[in-house]
């Protein structure tokens, strides 16, 4: 039986080797059932060799400094896991149909689905603090130096993160089809229209033809839960990727330590 | 890129000695299978890429079919003031597809436009959609302006801009006379000289280079 490496964890979280004479040679079902999920992840990591990507990701350096700014990032994650699970519980009450059905639907998981005004919040207010986090996260990678090099393709991937994330919430904001989402699409899509050359095309493709009609409400919805949340996931994938790869930043109040022979020798 | 065996080697099959080499052939088996399987690949990416992006950008190029509307009896309408009526742009949404209209009569007095006299529109027909970004102006009688209630725009009885951020003059609908009824038509814009040209959407410019810079929908036309 194959052993999994001890992960590289401080002396005190370690957990210690038994006594000598503590084991009786007996196994309580406590230990059973610990042996049991050992062996099912031992198996899986046989065949998969997982458990190296999982330290290489996990278990990283990080440098001297390190604080509660660079959790920003992971809190933008964590807010575009939440949209992802509960858009997909709303995606089971949602109906994209302009005659009435979609603000019926939105009405009846409000008022009449058990949880549903709970989860229809989550969604909604959810997406602005996603929007929120996203500018802080930005803000911090901005303001400590982390997009210099060689992290220049994240900063990219983040500013495409970014501008998803935006499309994410004009998209949705057309879904509850009431006058406000109404409106604010027209204006929306009249607003990308003023982009020259491409513009007037642009709201075309939005709206699905000329006017705002019958199949705009299903472009939007498709994607806004189809289209984009794949896009943002895959993205998501690889921006975490370069920052394993790449390690983080420390704050650019950190001067960096010079070796102690190079210090003596400067003066 | 070329590795450092290409360097010794000949491009040519026939110097490298290769079993059934002919004179002047440079696509070795592994460069002709190679070449296969990318371009099957990309046959079959192509094969389900191609049309499904053809199928979301296609309404880019489809033209709606004209609509006339009844919106009254003729007498319903002076020439000196509008009456607002709704008209369905896009039927079977309900409330989404509607807009309101407001339409007076021609009046020779103050439609003294060169468009307007040669279009023979026999009732002035002016969208409620604002040049703006598109919100729903309102015609206020007492000011005789139209007035849009999300950033200001104010256009004058022609629906000329007099105010506010608007681009251009409210578009119009062509309108025809049809027995007693007065029947609104496809919608069209104008210029700040009320020259006519096939419809575009709010925020875009017309006067100058705008009409070049906002070119109108493949599928659009003038009547």
């Amino acid at each position: 039986m194959p052993k999994l490496p001890a992960p590289p964890l401080p002396a005190p979280l370690r957990t210690p080797p038994p006594r000598p004479g503590q084991g009786n040679g007996k196994s309580g079902p406590v230990e059973d059932a610990k042996q049991a999920g050992i062996t099912v992840v031992d198996w899986v990591d046989e065949r998969t060799s997982l458990s190296g990507a999982a330290r290489w990701l996990m278990f990283r350096k990080v440098p001297k400094g390190t604080n509660w700014f660079y959790t920003l990032g992971s809190a933008t994650m964590f807010a575009f896991l939440s949209q992802a699970v509960t858009g997909v519980f709303l995606a089971m009450y949602y109906r994209p149909d302009p005659a009435g059905g979609a603000y019926e639907s939105i009405r009846y998981v409000t008022n009449d689905v058990f949880l549903g005004q709970f989860v229809r919040g989550m969604h909604k207010w959810g997406s602005s603090v996603m929007v929120v986090l996203v500018f802080l996260h930005m803000g911090r990678t901005f303001f400590f130096g982390a997009y210099k090099y060689p992290r220049e393709l994240n900063w990219v991937i983040g500013v495409v993160l970014l501008i998803l994330t935006m499309v994410m919430s004009f998209t949705g904001y057309l879904l509850p089809f009431d006058q406000r989402a109404y409106w604010a699409t027209i204006v929306g899509v009249n607003i990308n229209g003023t982009g020259p050359l491409v513009g007037p095309y642009l709201s075309d493709f939005l709206r699905g033809g000329s006017e705002f009609g019958a199949t705009t409400l299903s472009r939007f919805y498709a994607i806004h839960m189809l289209l984009v949340p794949g896009l943002i996931a895959a993205l998501l994938g690889a921006h975490l990727y370069l920052v394993a790869k790449l390690g983080t930043t420390a704050p650019p109040w950190l001067k960096a330590e010079k070796r102690k022979e190079l210090r003596e020798t400067e003066v | 890129m070329p590795d450092k065996r290409d360097k010794h080697k000949s491009k040519y099959t026939l110097d490298r000695g290769m079993p059934g080499a002919f004179e002047g052939e440079t696509i070795t088996r592994r460069r002709f299978m190679t070449g296969t399987a990318h371009g099957a690949g990309a046959v079959a990416a192509a094969s389900f890429a191609l049309p499904a992006l053809g199928f979301a950008f296609g309404p880019i190029f489809k033209s709606t079919p004209h609509r006339w509307e009844v919106v009254g009896n003729v007498d319903l309408f002076p020439d000196n003031n509008y009456i607002p009526v709704v008209l369905t742009v896009t039927p079977n949404i309900g409330e989404a597809g509607k807009t309101t209209v407001y339409v007076r009569k021609f009046n020779p007095e103050i439609d003294t436009d060169a468009a307007d006299v040669d279009s023979h529109t026999p009732y002035i027909a002016i969208s409620s959609r604002c040049a703006h970004v598109g919100c729903p102006v309102r015609w206020v009688d007492a000011s005789e302006r139209f007035i849009c209630p999300c950033h200001g725009g104010v256009y004058d009885l022609l629906g000329r801009r007099v105010g506010g951020p608007p681009v251009r003059p409210l578009d119009r609908f062509y309108t025809r006379v049809n027995g007693e009824n007065v029947e609104v038509g496809p919608r069209f814009s104008v210029n700040s000289q009320l020259r006519r040209f096939s419809p575009r959407d709010p925020g875009e410019p017309l006067d100058g280079i705008g009409q070049y810079l906002y070119p109108s929908r493949p599928g659009a036309q003038k009547l």
